[in-house]
Formats: structure tokens, C-alpha cells, sequence
């Protein structure tokens, strides 16, 4: 009876799961279906069943050169992520670490600034992007893409050493480890699996940033977030098109994340304690 | 050579002390036992041997030398943590060579190391496991396999059995007397335990708020403890402590008798009581006397004894094992 009841339960939660996911996943399956449409079939309603043309992707391709723009988001989802994690691992290890009675406020204090709205400093970045020189700059952007994310990347890497025990470390300082022999040996390939977490979620992060990205450039340095948003608005309304253009946008991001879900999720500190 | 000397060593984390002034000479292979309650300050002396904690003031010496201010790596001591504290990324060989990799010995020396250690320590089929894969004996075991390769000048060991269950326990306790005789390296263990303490120490250190209480072999400890701390915390059921008339007649504030130097009888004795609970273990029953002047007083009879809940029994101290303490808690000569 009992057995009947669990089964029962994880049947009904599993549908409900497939439901869940369906719905959230439903808009990018559509764009993706849409983009496989010509344009008559894209404004004629409602069908999930395209008729597998590939004009709208040769189209893009003719019209914008899709190679430069996610050459561009390589560039700046790499080059933000490397920049964050140069700043921001040291940060999180002297934290987690050494924590002292302000680090907590420290902490709070960077991420309060993701709770600002963005559009609130549009005008003085502009201004400092300008009179730098930085407008439609690949480093600018760089900069500005690790700016936004470092307090999260802050905030994950130090939650992630602070699971670290600290016995462990003390262990390796009996055992005869100098401070870089500490770091080297034991720290770094423990905190392997949240600094490579860290490093894929910030990928994600700058890739998919549109508000910054949108803004501060115009043609040299333009990721395809913007290549997106060029489809959206100078000819009008063209469905096929911008879902091709999102598609191949989006392709990239979502294959990396497929292959790196075992990363996503880590576990290598268990066992090492109890 | 392991004689670690403690002069005046104090430790404070601020304003509080949690270590007010100790004084403690361990010989060259001695197995020492800190025991005491929980937050008695024993781990900390241990971690302040180690080098894990700076001490406040006074001097640490080890076989001579003053370690006071020195690196923890450097005082050629080996410690066993209570979370094992293994390097989960890994195997078993690399964590048992990794004391001997940071001394720069060189691969063949290591691996002849690593071997002899997992052959002492039954690990041998384990050497490419990694120690998620272990089970928590099993981890034990590699911690004191890191600590045996270094051929350390002592040994720290900070309750390593506490996280493993009781008859696990009771193997491990045997395997690390055994290692003890083995090796003759002095051992320093640190438990809450008292069975621990009495089965596995040559000397024992109970510790009480930061103070030590008193030094000394564990018959010692038994049969002579200084004052009532020592004499309630040694010996395990807990000995009796009775005040009031029956002590003045002894000329003490408070007498203390053991359980097993109590004397049941079912017709006459000094004192009257009725039973409470009896806890049949085979070899031993513990039974718990509710009596009419002196409160619960805890006898240990043989395993043949048959009472049962509420029978009315009398019962007689041994007069010549009576412990007698003051009224400042200290043991009468």
C-alpha cells in the first residue's frame, strides 16, 4: 500500500515536473521552431510545425555576418569571466579565510549594488565610457561585464571556501605545507569544482547581458545580444528572422551549459570530513 | 626523542581565559591523556602544542628546544583530527605521502614509506581509493598512516574516536595502544572519555576550566584522586559523594565510595535503602539504591546478583576504601 502511494506521488511529481519545465522552456522551443518558418508562415498564427526552410538563417547570415558578433561574445563573456576571477578570488579567499568583523558588511555591501536598477548609473557610465574613450571598446565592455558580476562571483567563490574545513588546512600545515604549498596541493584542487561553477555561470551571465552590451556599443564591439536586437527593430517586424538570429544566438550558451551540467554540480568535498 | 615541557603557558581569545597557567613535563614515549569536560580547554592545550593556536604567554619546549613561536610544521609533530581531516581530492597513497611530498623525500622513499604504512595499518587494498570510499575506520586509519610516515617526535591525537561507533571505537582504541607499544613514540591523546583515558593512558592530565586538576597514572588517578572533581569524573559508574552526618563522622565535608566498594545484602547493613534500577550487563549489575539519609548511591555487584525494582536492601561502604575531601574539596590525607 505504502509502495502504491510513493509511486503514485513520484508519478504525479514527475509529471508535474515535465509540465514545469515544458512551460519555461516553451518560448525558446517556439523561437527555435519559428526560425525553421518562412516569414508568411511566421505571421499566420499559432504552428508548431515548421516547414524546415532555411532562408531565414541564410538571410541573417547575408545580412549581418553572424561571425563577428559571437566572435564578440566570446571575447566578452571569456575575457569579463577570466577579469572577475582575477579580482575576485583573492577577495572571496581572504574573506573566507581570515574573515574579520566587517567582512559580512563587506559582503552585503557588494551585492546591495545588484539591487540597484542599472538604468539608475546609465548616464555617468555613458559619460565616464565617452570621455574615456571606451564607447563601442571591446575592453570597455570587458570591464563593464566583470564590473556587473563580480559581487555575485564574490559572493559564490566565498561560500564555496567556506565550505572548505578548516581542519583540513590545519592538517596541511602539520603535514609539513608552506602557505603555497597549502594553496598549490590542497586549497586550489579543492575549490576546483566552485571556481569552475563560478566560471560557467559568469560565462552565462555575460553572454546573455543585453542592457550594458546594447548601450555602450554600435559596431566593433558588438555581442549578440545586440545582433539580436538589430533584427527587432530598423525593418520592421520580421519573426523568421529574429528567431533565427536569437537561435543562433542562444545555440552556443545552451550547448556549453548541456555539456557542463555535471560542473554545475559539485560534490568533491564529500566524504572528506565525517 | 618527544619530551614536550610546558612552562607557564597561558591562552587567552580576548578577554576571556580559557588556559590560565599551566605547567606539564611529558616524557619521551609516554602515552598521555588530556581528559576532562566539554570546554575544559584540552583541545585547545593540544591545538597550542601542535602551533595551531599562539600562545598568550609562557614557553613550549619540545625535546629541549623552544618551539614557542615556531611554525606548526616545524615541531615534528604528526596530528590525528577528529574529522580525520583527509584531502578528499586525493587517494589514499597520496594523502599518506603528502606529509613526506612537502619534506621533499624523493619518490622511491616515499612509495617504501607509504607501503610500510599501509601494511601496519591494513590499507593496503585501499591505496587508490579516494577517501569518500572509506568507511570511517577506515579513513582513521589513513589519518594516522599520514602521521606515521613523518616519523614525527610526538603524536596529537584530538578525540579521534568520537566520530566512529561504539565497538568500532573499542578496535580502534586497541589499534592505537597497540601502534603506541610499536612505535614507543610519545603519544598525546585528547578525549572527553574517561574509559579512553583509563585503558589507553600511561599518565593521565584532567583538565577542569582551563586547570589542571591532577597528573598522574591512572591507578593513580583511581585510587587517589586529589580532590572531588577528579574523584567524580574518574571511574565509571560515577563514585558516590555523600555529605552530612555520615561525612562529619568521618571527619570530612564529603566521603566518597565507589560503586564496586559498596556491599549489597538483602538483610543487614549500615545503610537502608530500595532499588531502583538494576542494569544487568552479564558480567557486572549496576544498581541504583534510592536510600533513606544518603540519596541514590550506585552499587556495582556481580552479574549473579537478582534484585528487582523496589526490593528493600541494605547497604555497606568499605571503610578502608572510603575517600574523604574537606570542605575546600580537596582529598583529606
Amino acid at each position: 500500500m505504502a509502495r502504491a502511494v510513493t509511486t503514485r506521488h513520484k508519478t504525479i511529481a514527475t509529471i508535474a515536473a515535465w509540465i514545469v519545465a515544458l512551460l519555461i522552456f516553451f518560448p525558446i522551443l517556439y523561437t527555435i521552431i519559428t526560425s525553421f518558418k518562412s516569414e508568411q508562415e511566421a505571421i499566420a498564427g499559432f504552428n508548431l510545425i515548421p516547414s524546415g526552410t532555411l532562408e531565414s538563417y541564410a538571410a541573417v547570415e547575408a545580412q549581418s555576418g553572424y561571425f563577428k558578433f559571437f566572435l564578440n561574445s566570446v571575447i566578452l563573456s571569456l575575457g569579463s569571466t577570466v577579469l572577475a576571477l582575477i579580482v575576485s578570488v583573492p577577495a572571496a579567499w581572504a574573506m573566507a579565510f581570515s574573515p574579520t568583523k566587517r567582512t559580512k558588511d563587506i559582503l552585503m555591501w557588494m551585492l546591495s549594488t545588484k539591487m540597484m536598477p542599472a538604468v539608475a548609473v546609465l548616464f555617468p557610465i555613458y559619460l565616464l565610457f565617452r570621455d574615456a574613450g571606451l564607447l563601442d571598446s571591446r575592453i570597455g565592455l570587458t570591464v563593464m561585464l566583470m564590473l556587473i558580476n563580480l559581487p555575485i562571483v564574490v559572493w559564490m567563490l566565498y561560500t564555496y571556501f567556506r565550505e572548505i574545513p578548516g581542519e583540513i588546512l590545519e592538517a596541511a600545515r602539520m603535514d609539513g605545507a608552506t602557505l603555497w604549498g597549502e594553496i598549490v596541493y590542497v586549497l586550489t584542487p579543492m575549490a576546483v569544482p566552485g571556481i569552475a561553477s563560478t566560471m560557467l555561470l559568469n560565462i552565462i551571465l555575460a553572454w546573455n547581458e543585453a542592457f550594458w552590451t546594447i548601450r555602450l556599443t554600435t559596431i566593433n564591439a558588438a555581442p549578440l545580444t545586440a545582433f539580436i536586437s538589430s533584427f527587432s527593430s530598423p525593418q520592421g517586424l520580421f519573426w523568421a528572422k529574429l528567431s533565427a538570429a536569437s537561435t543562433l544566438a542562444i545555440a552556443p550558451i545552451l550547448i556549453m551549459g548541456w555539456f557542463s551540467q555535471k560542473q554545475l554540480v559539485r560534490g568533491l568535498t564529500f566524504g572528506a570530513v565525517k | 626523542m618527544g619530551n614536550i615541557v610546558l612552562r607557564n603557558v597561558h591562552k587567552a581569545f580576548g578577554a576571556t581565559t580559557i588556559i590560565p597557567d599551566i605547567d606539564l613535563d611529558i616524557a619521551d614515549g609516554e602515552f598521555v591523556v588530556f581528559v576532562g569536560p566539554s570546554g575544559c580547554g584540552k583541545s585547545t592545550l593540544l591545538r597550542l602544542i601542535a602551533g595551531l593556536e599562539d600562545t598568550t604567554s609562557g614557553k613550549i619546549m619540545i625535546d629541549g628546544r623552544d618551539v614557542t613561536d615556531e611554525a606548526p610544521a616545524k615541531r615534528k609533530l604528526a596530528m590525528v583530527f577528529q574529522s580525520y581531516a583527509l584531502y578528499p581530492h586525493m587517494t589514499v597513497a597520496k594523502n599518506i605521502a603528502f606529509p613526506l611530498k612537502m619534506a621533499g623525500e624523493s619518490p622511491d622513499v616515499i612509495d617504501k614509506k607509504v607501503k610500510d604504512a599501509a601494511r601496519v595499518l591494513n590499507l593496503t587494498n585501499y591505496l587508490e581509493r579516494r577517501p569518500g570510499q572509506l568507511s570511517g575506520g577506515q579513513r582513521q586509519r589513513v589519518a594516522i598512516g599520514r602521521a606515521i610516515v613523518r616519523q614525527p617526535s610526538a603524536f596529537l591525537f584530538d578525540e579521534p574516536l568520537s566520530n566512529l561507533d561504539a565497538a568500532l571505537r573499542g578496535t580502534m582504541r586497541l589499534e592505537i595502544s597497540e601502534l603506541h607499544q610499536q612505535l614507543k613514540t610519545t603519544m598525546i591523546y585528547v578525549t572527553h572519555d574517561q574509559v579512553e583515558a583509563m585503558t589507553m593512558a600511561d599518565k593521565i592530565v584532567v583538565l577542569n576550566a582551563g586547570n589542571i586538576e591532577q597528573v598522574g597514572s591512572p591507578m593513580e588517578l583511581y585510587k587517589s584522586p586529589r580532590n572531588l572533581f577528579v574523584a567524580g569524573f574518574i571511574g565509571s559508574p560515577k563514585m558516590n559523594l555523600i555529605e552530612g552526618a555520615v561525612a562529619a563522622k568521618h571527619g570530612a565535608k564529603t566521603i566518597g565510595v565507589r560503586p564496586e566498594h559498596v556491599a549489597i545484602s538483602t538483610t543487614a547493613g549500615d545503610w537502608k535503602g530500595k532499588v531502583g534500577v538494576a542494569e544487568h550487563l552479564g558480567s557486572d549489575t549496576f544498581i541504583h539504591v534510592q536510600t533513606e539519609e544518603h540519596g541514590t548511591i550506585n552499587v556495582r555487584a556481580g552479574g549473579d546478583t537478582v534484585v528487582r525494582h523496589g526490593d528493600t536492601v541494605y547497604l555497606t561502604p568499605d571503610a578502608k576504601r572510603l575517600h574523604r575531601f574537606g570542605p575546600d574539596g580537596k582529598a583529606l590525607g
